[in-house]
């Protein structure tokens, strides 16, 4: 198991007053989990990682980067279980819970 | 009078058969690989049925196993290189030489035999080129066909499962071939004459019935939530946009999401009636619930399909049917039809930035099959087919003398697995061609016959692309984070998406978590079932209740 951990600054976007925390996705082989809650990061978004799969570091700031400067979400706190999900996967599971936790 | 005789080869070998077998048709299956022997003369050409459905397995397992200082330098002609006797036949010494369209089972020793240099490939074909050929100059020698039923008089039943018999013995019995035909049974009278008895020269009763691959039947459950939402933005985004009618679909997931969000998704989208009314296909499973909710209104069907053969009969109003009530296919035909639809989609292994794809990769020789006919601009002059004029006006609105267009809808994938891009800056094709000795790459579908390529990314409309450098960045901008998604040119991307060549998710006002698994009109095998009124029988794989 690898755990890898990445900030961002630059977001502008909040989630919606009073949301709670919010899960989508599941743990399975080729899938992932993402538990999206909201934080007071000082404007900062966090990405923690728990994945089977190690060497794929570039790949996941790849598609936190790409998720940022689409979403551009801050203080929240995205917390993901991953079981060797292909980075599409990665990026549409990210968007769901954004929908969720943006979504007033 | 003047009468036909046979030829004088083929007539030497009628003889030679009726002094060795007596006279009649019917050849014990016993004494298969002697009679073999006898109709087969080294250097022949010989024609053996078998697509990615049915397989002649009893016939190719005989003629693997004659006697190579007898015969030898045999050339091979297949669809489907689907069983492992059809390259025992080179490593037995048998044969030299192939010509196929597909060779999905057996790629990976395929290509391994080629470049070692065992097996000298002609080419690698679509279905209706190499039919074409054996009317052209691919005359068989010999042809070993498959049938369901044979009576004494060689009167076939193929049935459900026609497939390419009437093509392979076209080409065969009037250019005086030999022709044999593999049987599940012999009977007193056929069920129905599939192909009159005058065109066979000889049957065998195989063992057992012939191989025959349940490809076309997809599980709702392996439908994940990333092919639900390319379903829903190819739905959205070009079916909506359209209203094709006649179309073909590939034999993939992300075609059977479709097929499963029509009674769903696709009413919401108001294409019931208007669009996907006529198709070119096999009797998917997961086109049920489109048929029992009244979406469909014809079906011209390629192949048939495992356990659909009961709630096929009981719809004559969709599917072709024999007086006896079941179905008749026809894959020349159902090739040709599907190559002059409105619209094509499909999937495919590899695509590079110029939309070009294969599915032959470095270590697989796998072929093509159907997808470079039915995937293919066909230069109709279908001018009353809406679809075909309004795709054609974005390709060529800008152009002195206006024309239709086919749309040409590849669905992929960004990736296949974590380390496996769809995208790639170079086919491995090229490496198969170095490899093979190839004069060409073995492309499955050219760039310019690709109107829209579809991934979890957005879609990219080729059509509208003014040159090949903007053709370029709509692929690379749906490629998402493969090598070529990240080498894309931002700005030229953004340039694009204004001016609707690429579509997001979100320009089409879909939501990512729209896409879930509720929408599909059937989860699991067993809904197929159900929603088929209790006719669909699918093979014991799929049973899991």
């Amino acid at each position: 198991m690898e755990h890898l951990k990445w900030e961002f600054d630059g977001g502008v976007n909040p989630p919606a007053p009073g949301k709670s925390p919010c899960m989508v996705g599941v743990v399975a082989s080729s899938n992932l989990e993402v538990l999206a809650q909201p934080a007071d990061l000082g404007g900062k978004c966090r990405f923690e990682v728990a994945t089977t799969v190690a060497h794929f570091d570039e790949a996941w700031k790849a598609v936190f980067e790409d998720f940022m400067e689409r979403q551009k979400p801050r203080d929240v706190i995205f917390a993901i279980n991953d079981f060797a999900a292909i980075p599409p996967v990665v990026s549409i599971r990210l968007d769901q819970a954004w929908e969720t936790l943006s979504a007033s | 009078m003047h009468m036909a005789l046979p030829s004088a080869s083929k007539h030497e070998k009628l003889s030679s058969v009726e002094k060795g077998f007596g006279p009649g048709k019917v050849i014990p299956a016993a004494r298969t690989v002697e009679f073999l022997e006898t109709v087969i003369r080294s250097g022949d050409r010989i024609i053996h049925e078998g697509d990615n459905q049915k397989q002649g397995d009893f016939l190719i397992e005989q003629l693997a196993r004659m006697n190579p200082s007898k015969i030898h330098d045999l050339e091979l002609c297949a669809s489907c290189l689907g069983l492992p006797e059809h390259l025992d036949l080179f490593e037995n010494g048998l044969a030299s030489r192939v010509n196929f369209a597909y060779a999905g089972p057996v790629g990976a020793r395929l290509a391994e035999m080629v470049f070692d240099g065992k097996v000298k490939i002609g080419a690698i074909h679509t279905y209706v080129e190499l039919y074409a050929r054996y009317f052209a100059e691919l005359i068989p020698d010999v042809v070993c066909l498959v049938a369901i039923e044979a009576d004494r008089d060689g009167n076939l039943y193929t049935g459900g499962n026609t497939e390419e018999t009437p093509a392979l013995i076209e080409a065969a019995t009037f250019r005086g071939a030999i022709v044999v035909v593999q049987v599940n049974k012999i009977v007193d009278k056929v069920s129905r004459v599939d192909i009159p008895g005058e065109w066979v020269d000889f049957v065998v009763e195989s063992p057992k019935p012939f191989h025959l691959e349940a490809l076309f039947t997809k599980d709702p459950a392996m439908i994940d939530e990333t092919r639900i939402l390319m379903a829903m933005m190819t739905m959205k985004g070009i079916y909506a946009k359209y209203l094709p009618k006649v179309l073909n679909h590939g034999v993939g997931f992300n075609t059977a999401a479709i097929e499963l969000l029509l009674p769903t998704y696709g009413v919401e989208l108001g294409l019931k009636g208007k669009a996907c009314t006529h198709w070119a296909l096999n009797p998917h499973p997961t086109m049920i619930p489109a048929i029992k909710t009244g979406f469909v209104e014809a079906i011209a069907c390629i192949g048939g399909e495992v356990g659909m053969e009961r709630f096929v009969s009981a719809h004559p109003e969709i599917f072709p049917l024999g007086r006896d009530g079941n179905l008749r296919s026809n894959r020349f035909f159902g090739q040709i039809t599907g190559h002059f639809a409105d619209m094509f989609v499909g999937a495919t292994l590899q695509i590079d930035p110029l939309g070009n794809s294969s599915t032959v990769t470095a270590s697989r020789l796998v072929g093509f099959g159907g997808a470079p006919n039915f995937g293919a601009e066909n230069r109709s002059r279908r001018h009353l087919s809406p679809a075909f004029l309004k795709a054609g006006k974005e390709a060529h609105g800008h152009e002195a003398m206006p024309q239709g267009r086919k749309l040409v809808v590849q669905i992929v994938e960004t990736f296949q697995a974590a380390n496996k891009p769809t995208f790639l800056e170079r086919l491995e094709a090229w490496d198969a061609m170095e490899k093979a000795g190839f004069e060409i790459p073995p492309v499955m579908i050219y760039g310019d016959d690709v109107s829209h390529i579809v991934t979890e990314e957005g879609i990219a409309n080729l059509l509208l692309c003014r040159s090949f450098e903007e053709r370029e960045q709509a692929v690379r901008g749906v490629a998402g984070f493969t090598p070529v998604g990240l080498k894309r040119d931002h700005k030229a991307v953004e340039n694009l998406r204004d001016r609707g060549i690429i579509q997001r998710a979100e320009d089409l006002g879909i939501r990512k978590s729209d896409a879930s698994r509720d929408r599909l009109a059937a989860l699991s095998i067993h809904d197929l079932v159900r929603w088929s009124g209790g006719l669909y029988n699918p093979p014991s794989r799929f049973r899991n209740w």
